[in-house]
């Protein structure tokens, strides 16, 4: 059996890196914008001071921390998703990985600036660091926050390592099809790869090591995040579950998060021919089991409050089922719950649009879950002396815009300058005792085999 | 440097060239392979497996742990802060971190491991062509001692050959 190399493919996924329509001039500069007003506001609310926020007792845990824990879910799309799938082999991964990846890096960089944007002065974040302080100041271990410290970079170090390390090859071949700048640029990024077979072994060896080092990092990461709501003696926080249930939530947020970037990507890079049904079928039937899961673990956080009945616990609990947060718990249900389960289990109504429509209802529903887990309970603390309410003020929704279109520049940045879909990860799968593998599996996600 | 190579369209011509120059008596160190994919499939592309990576990931968390360890545990000695009589040391609490460090560390020393054994960041090589990246697969030889047999023996398979 002999195998043509595809050329195709190559021109193809390179298309959107070498070529610039004005398109691109014009979207850049309008989320440039956006994020500048965002910037703005930060430096608005720096200088003014945290009282132009809504934060205020007892609810001093506004929109900032449901953006960082929305955005560090979000993060759990990319790292985590791809490795599980390198590590099981799936073939279908291969034009998801990168694009999942991406999202990983750059969600938990957006989501790491609002604790330093909820800081009120970002100056003394570097407190957090431990170094030999005369001022006698030692970062205390025993303190969430600097779990958080130490969990986020740790996966953001190796996040950035595993999104890195499989773009050398493809830094390479633009490196070879390029002159000038480019040449020059991406020779420098490709380090001289030149495609031995000892150069392949030790970076499918490295990736696979990193594939089984990233989940129990990514997993730790979300319930290290968790810990900052469950160490503390607040109602429905002090919780056993809140580690697992973070983790579901997160990854449920993820997966969805992922599927919109796809078909955004899919469209407008005209990708078209990798980026295919079956991907969004594959993922939608993850994410449709991340569903189930997060409903049972909503059910299970009530039914232990309802079952503990103490009086403020129950406050909060009555407050998101009944009371001034319902109307956000009803529309979380509807979007994570009722919204995705018909779309993605009734083979009719399945399709690309469906999941697009179905994920979109989860990443709402999620951003309304991380809020329903802070507020409400932050309202209800203790005794009904330190009972209050909590509205957010202009500068935290500009924040809160302008971060979703961060994460649209940044992407869009990223591109333009690295191929989204790696391309020698889709050479791979050209092989043909690869393709029908892929083949099988494919007739198997669709049923056509028994 | 002297250099014959040859740009082989497909793994299985290449197999052919690799094949021709083994029983052609150059030495496999001599051979040189570039792909613009792993060929792990075939024989030529399987070469150079074994790998002490998965032990320097070992010895990398555990050089993390340890770390973490020593970070937690002897600065919370030295800076000790008032626990009311509680453990200063709280190993419970300090797991979290030396996790953390445990896994960077292995996953450093597999980055490490892998530009170290893959040569990384280097020069390319003068045998080296750019068709590599179009997808042909180049086998060559560097300053061959028998010019005249390792030239038959790429020619066989491809029908030219290239020279430095």
């Amino acid at each position: 059996m002999t195998r043509k190399t595809d050329n195709s493919l190559t021109t193809d996924l390179l298309r959107p890196v070498l070529e610039t329509s004005t398109k691109f001039y014009v979207t850049v500069a309008v989320l440039a914008l956006i994020v500048a007003t965002g910037f703005s506001t930060w430096f608005y609310q720096i200088y003014w001071g945290m009282g132009v926020t809504g934060d205020n007792w007892p609810v001093y845990w506004g929109l900032h921390e449901t953006n960082f824990v929305f955005w560090i879910g979000i993060s759990h799309a990319g790292t985590l998703i791809s490795a599980i799938l390198r590590i099981v082999n799936a073939t279908w991964r291969r034009p998801v990985t990168r694009c999942a990846e991406v999202i990983t890096a750059f969600a938990l960089m957006i989501g790491a600036m609002f604790p330093l944007i909820h800081l009120g002065r970002p100056w003394l974040a570097w407190w957090l660091i431990p170094y030999p302080s005369e001022r006698m100041l030692w970062p205390n271990y025993r303190s969430p926050l600097v779990w958080d410290f130490f969990a986020i970079n740790t996966y953001l170090l190796s996040s950035l390592l595993f999104l890195a390390l499989p773009a050398i090859p493809d830094f390479a071949l633009i490196r070879d099809r390029t002159t000038g700048w480019r040449n020059w640029f991406y020779g420098k990024l490709s380090m001289g790869w030149q495609g031995t077979p000892k150069q392949w072994h030790r970076l499918e060896s490295a990736m696979h090591i990193m594939a089984l080092a990233i989940i129990p990092i990514a997993i730790s990461v979300h319930t290290i995040v968790s810990f900052d709501f469950s160490m503390a003696v607040v109602p429905m926080w002090h919780s056993t579950i809140f580690g697992p249930y973070f983790v579901v939530g997160a990854i449920f947020s993820g997966i969805a998060a992922l599927i919109i970037v796809m078909a955004v990507i899919r469209k407008t890079l005209h990708l078209e021919k990798y980026l295919q049904p079956i991907h969004f079928q594959n993922l939608g039937k993850l994410m449709l089991a991340m569903s189930l899961l997060w409903g049972y673990f909503v059910f299970n956080e009530r039914l232990v409050t309802w079952y503990g009945n103490t009086p403020h616990e129950m406050a909060a609990l009555w407050s998101t089922q009944m009371g001034r947060y319902s109307p956000m718990f009803w529309t979380m249900i509807f979007c994570n719950f009722i919204l995705p389960f018909p779309l993605l289990t009734i083979r009719k109504l399945r399709s690309i649009t469906t999941a697009v429509i179905a994920s979109c209802g989860v990443v709402i529903g999620m951003w309304l879950e991380r809020f329903l887990i802070i507020v409400p309970s932050l309202s209800y603390k203790g005794t009904p002396y330190s009972w209050g309410t909590y509205m957010p003020r202009w500068p935290e929704l500009v924040i809160f815009g302008s971060s979703f279109a961060a994460m649209a520049l940044l992407y869009l940045l990223f591109s333009k300058f690295i191929p989204i879909i790696s391309i020698w990860e889709m050479k791979v799968g050209e092989h043909p005792q690869i393709k029908v593998a892929a083949k099988v599996q494919e007739a198997e996600a669709a049923g056509d085999l028994v | 440097m002297k250099a014959i190579y040859g740009l082989f369209t497909t793994p299985e011509l290449a197999q052919q060239a690799v094949d021709g120059l083994r029983a052609a008596g150059v030495p496999e160190r001599e051979i040189t392979i570039q792909s613009s994919e792993p060929m792990e499939e075939y024989e030529f592309g399987s070469r150079d497996r074994e790998t002490i990576m998965p032990w320097n990931a070992v010895l990398g968390g555990t050089i993390g742990l340890a770390a973490g360890y020593l970070l937690t545990s002897t600065t919370q000695q030295s800076w000790p802060i008032t626990t009311g009589g509680m453990p200063i040391v709280t190993n419970w609490s300090n797991l979290i971190i030396i996790f953390e460090l445990t896994m960077l560390g292995a996953v450093f020393a597999s980055v490490i491991t892998l530009l170290f054994s893959a040569r990384l960041p280097g020069r390319l090589p003068k045998l080296y062509d750019a068709e590599v990246s179009e997808g042909k697969i180049l086998i060559g030889v560097s300053n061959p001692k028998e010019v005249a047999q390792v030239e038959h023996a790429l020619r066989g398979s491809t029908g030219g050959v290239r020279k430095l």
